[in-house]
């Protein structure tokens, strides 16, 4: 396949100009000025106007397979994905049973490649059953295929475990995915403690209880040297912590989520539960402070955390309604503001959602260097659509943004080299 | 002016006027109770359900009495919420009783948004009777309608509100109740009642119940629950009363004519002494009975008349 006339955004070449791309046997093949590959014999896709990225990388979500079918698989997760421009994932233990054993990771791997839509790889849980007593295979896990350790979902309360789980992974090669959260400290919290949760009178969750997990993470990194990646960073102190320590030469990365560059607290009001998400959505001073976090580099990533949840989760009071949203079909229009806004140079966003996550997870992707696999993205920066949860390739409808106007969608994703969705 | 809401689900939704509406006609109905035959034929053939989550007795019954001095029929609902947890959903719970055709439904419970949530799904008409720590309208209403008789006015009045404000839905209510009437509300408590943000809607903060109760005309004092004492938030109930409790010194700091009010029920001895509690600065019961009249009015201007 041969795609002519974008113009190819590939920060890992530092690149930023019109090619023609040609693809085969599923890798990158040749990038080279556009006209300078003959089109005949072959299959020419036209892509004057758009751009052309490696493969996006969403690097925290949830599929509910195994377990809970009923909100989403494998397949329509995965289909959510390349529907969003997504060629790969990093899908978080949290199933049922918790993928804290190889055959998880394994599962999860081939029902990916049965469906064919992008690549899954496992994020393997750090405690057995996220219980947080007592290390999980890491070194089997590894085998399996599992890019990192985690408990998402719940943190390592257990600072003790927390430690012999950065010395442990180190061994392995393998990141420490921190859900930062003292559990004690948020109690029942419901959404941020601020101005809002006072008048709708619902249980607050105060910055620190993100911050001082946080803290202790990158302490503990520092003790250990292990890699320790920061998931979903939703606050102004975090982003400062994770500067300073990165300043300070630790081997930390972190992540946030569109979300908490697009909505505040406020969203909350009328007790919309498809604003519940934890860590919860923020204050506007912490929302700006998300989005310098993201200017200045202390924030590395974006990832969607979509966390897909049913009606008979979501269609409740506030209180006994789950946390989470979804966000792989609506992740890279909400990112491409941060362009159109001038935050971020189109490169530097790319990084954000494919090189830097790969690099992280010491994915194969995120360049189309030659020799590259055949994953990317083609985009329409300036395609402006409208949010409609009803044409959502996930089984969940639990996003906060249905019937927001955004500008730029994936048009067209290949992954290795076979196009897994298209709008032509 | 028109009452235009088919719900009552918190202050926060009211104009000053629609307020006011509510207390003139609240004022107007409280005849009604006085008379020897206490009923009036107003809303005859109107059903109205109470559904309770959380165990009540005068708020029960005042809607109660309420609706039956309007001749409305009335049924009463309580879930404990034990069973909730088992049963069918709030929202399945709702639509069959909806399902009989009732024209409102009042209900209590221990969610936060309970009751707007279900505003957004049913036809009928909802009523707040009290939202986890969110809101308590109906309540707030009522202590207007007493200070208002008390003091001839609801503007320009210092109103103190002391003790655990966090847990308090009476007292969210009653912020923004007198606030919107041009009152200054002060509130005082132990910093772990006091949540954060509360100078953000206007109040005055302080620890000191004295600061709190000098040149007040209303002296609002909260119930304190009990288990909050294992919960950390305060120490002892001896320390509590000692600090939080109000007693007949407190009255030589506020306004000559300062009224005491409390919501009720009472912890004599911990957050209110018995002589303040009975004493002549008290209008405590006058509450209970405005607590029918605004009930009545908000019955009245919800499913009465020609709008439903």
């Amino acid at each position: 396949m041969l795609i002519k006339g974008a113009l190819v955004v590939d920060p890992a070449q530092a690149l930023e100009a019109p090619m023609d791309l040609l693809l085969a046997d599923g890798k990158i093949a040749l990038l080279s000025p556009p006209g300078t590959i003959p089109g005949e014999g072959r299959r020419v896709v036209e892509a004057r106007g758009l751009v052309l990225t490696p493969g996006l990388i969403d690097m925290h979500v949830h599929l509910r397979e195994p377990g809970e079918e009923y909100k989403e698989t494998i397949e329509t997760g995965t289909r959510a994905a390349a529907q969003g421009g997504f060629t790969a994932v990093a899908a978080m233990p949290n199933t049922s049973p918790v993928n804290d054993t190889a055959s998880v990771s394994r599962y999860i791997r081939e029902q990916a490649a049965a469906a064919g839509l992008a690549r899954v790889y496992p994020v393997a849980a750090i405690s057995m059953g996220s219980k947080g007593e007592s290390l999980s295979e890491f070194g089997d896990q590894k085998e399996a295929g599992a890019v990192a350790v985690s408990d998402d979902g719940k943190p390592v309360m257990n600072s003790m475990l927390m430690r012999r789980a950065l010395e442990y992974a180190r061994t392995f090669a393998l990141p420490v995915i921190s859900h930062s959260e003292d559990l004690e400290l948020r109690g029942r919290g419901m959404m941020h403690e601020g101005r809002v949760s006072l008048i709708l009178g619902l249980k607050g969750i105060p910055a620190a209880v993100e911050e001082v997990m946080v803290f202790r993470d990158l302490a503990l990194a520092g003790l250990t040297g292990a890699r320790l990646h920061i998931a979903h960073v939703s606050t102004a102190g975090a982003v400062e912590l994770i500067r300073r320590a990165k300043a300070a030469g630790l081997k930390v990365s972190a992540e946030t989520a569109p979300h908490y560059f697009s909505l505040t607290d406020a969203a909350v009001i009328g007790y919309d539960t498809n604003a519940k998400v934890n860590p919860p959505l923020r204050g506007a001073a912490d929302l700006a402070a998300i989005t310098e976090g993201l200017r200045d580099g202390a924030l590395d990533a974006i990832a969607s955390d979509h966390a897909p949840h049913s009606t008979l989760e979501k269609d409740l009071e506030f209180e006994a309604a789950a946390f989470g949203l979804i966000g792989l079909e609506t992740s890279l229009g909400l990112s491409l503001k941060l362009v159109h806004e001038g935050v971020l140079s189109l490169s530097q966003l790319i990084a954000k959602m494919s090189l830097n996550p790969a690099r992280i997870l010491g994915l194969a992707g995120g360049t189309l260097a030659v020799g590259a696999p055949a994953d990317l993205t083609l985009i329409d920066l300036n395609r402006e659509w409208t949010v409609d949860v009803g044409k959502f390739a996930s089984k969940s409808r639990n996003c906060p943004f249905h019937g927001w106007t955004l500008k730029g969608r994936a048009v067209m994703t290949v992954v290795g080299g076979k196009i897994v969705s298209s709008e032509q | 002016m028109e009452f235009r809401h088919k719900d009552l689900v918190a202050i926060a939704d009211l104009s000053a006027g629609e307020i006011h509406l509510i207390l003139s006609t609240a004022a107007s109905l409280k005849e009604i109770s006085r008379r020897p035959i206490k009923k009036v034929p107003t809303l005859r053939g109107k059903t109205v359900v109470t559904l309770f989550y959380e165990p009540s007795t005068r708020t029960r019954m005042s809607f109660e009495i309420a609706a039956k001095r309007l001749s409305a029929d009335t049924l009463n609902l309580t879930v404990a919420a034990s069973s909730a947890v088992k049963g069918e959903t709030l929202a399945d719970t709702a639509h069959n009783l909806e399902a009989m055709q009732p024209d409102l439904l009042v209900i209590r419970h221990y969610a936060s948004g309970a009751p707007s949530y279900l505003a957004g799904k049913l036809r009928c008409g909802v009523v707040n009777a009290g939202d986890g720590l969110h809101e308590h309208p109906t309540q707030a209403l009522l202590d207007l309608l007493t200070v208002q008789e008390a003091k001839g006015r609801l503007d320009g009045l210092k109103v103190a509100i002391i003790g655990d404000i966090a847990h308090s839905r009476v007292a969210r209510s009653d912020i923004l109740a007198f606030s919107k009437m041009g009152s200054q509300v002060t509130v005082a408590g132990p910093a772990t009642m006091l949540p954060p943000f509360l100078s953000d809607l206007g109040v005055q903060v302080t620890y000191s119940l004295e600061e709190a109760v000098a040149g007040a005309d209303v002296i609002m004092m909260l119930r304190l629950q009990l288990e909050r004492m294992g919960q950390g938030f305060i120490s002892t109930l001896r320390e509590y009363s000692q600090h939080f409790g109000l007693a007949r010194r407190h009255l030589e700091l506020a306004k000559e004519d300062a009224i005491i009010m409390h919501p009720g029920p009472l912890n004599r001895g911990v957050e209110i002494s018995p002589e303040v509690a009975d004493g002549a600065h008290s209008v405590i019961l006058e509450q209970v009975t405005n607590g029918v009249a605004v009930r009545m009015a908000v019955l009245y201007l919800l499913i009465g008349g020609e709008k439903t």
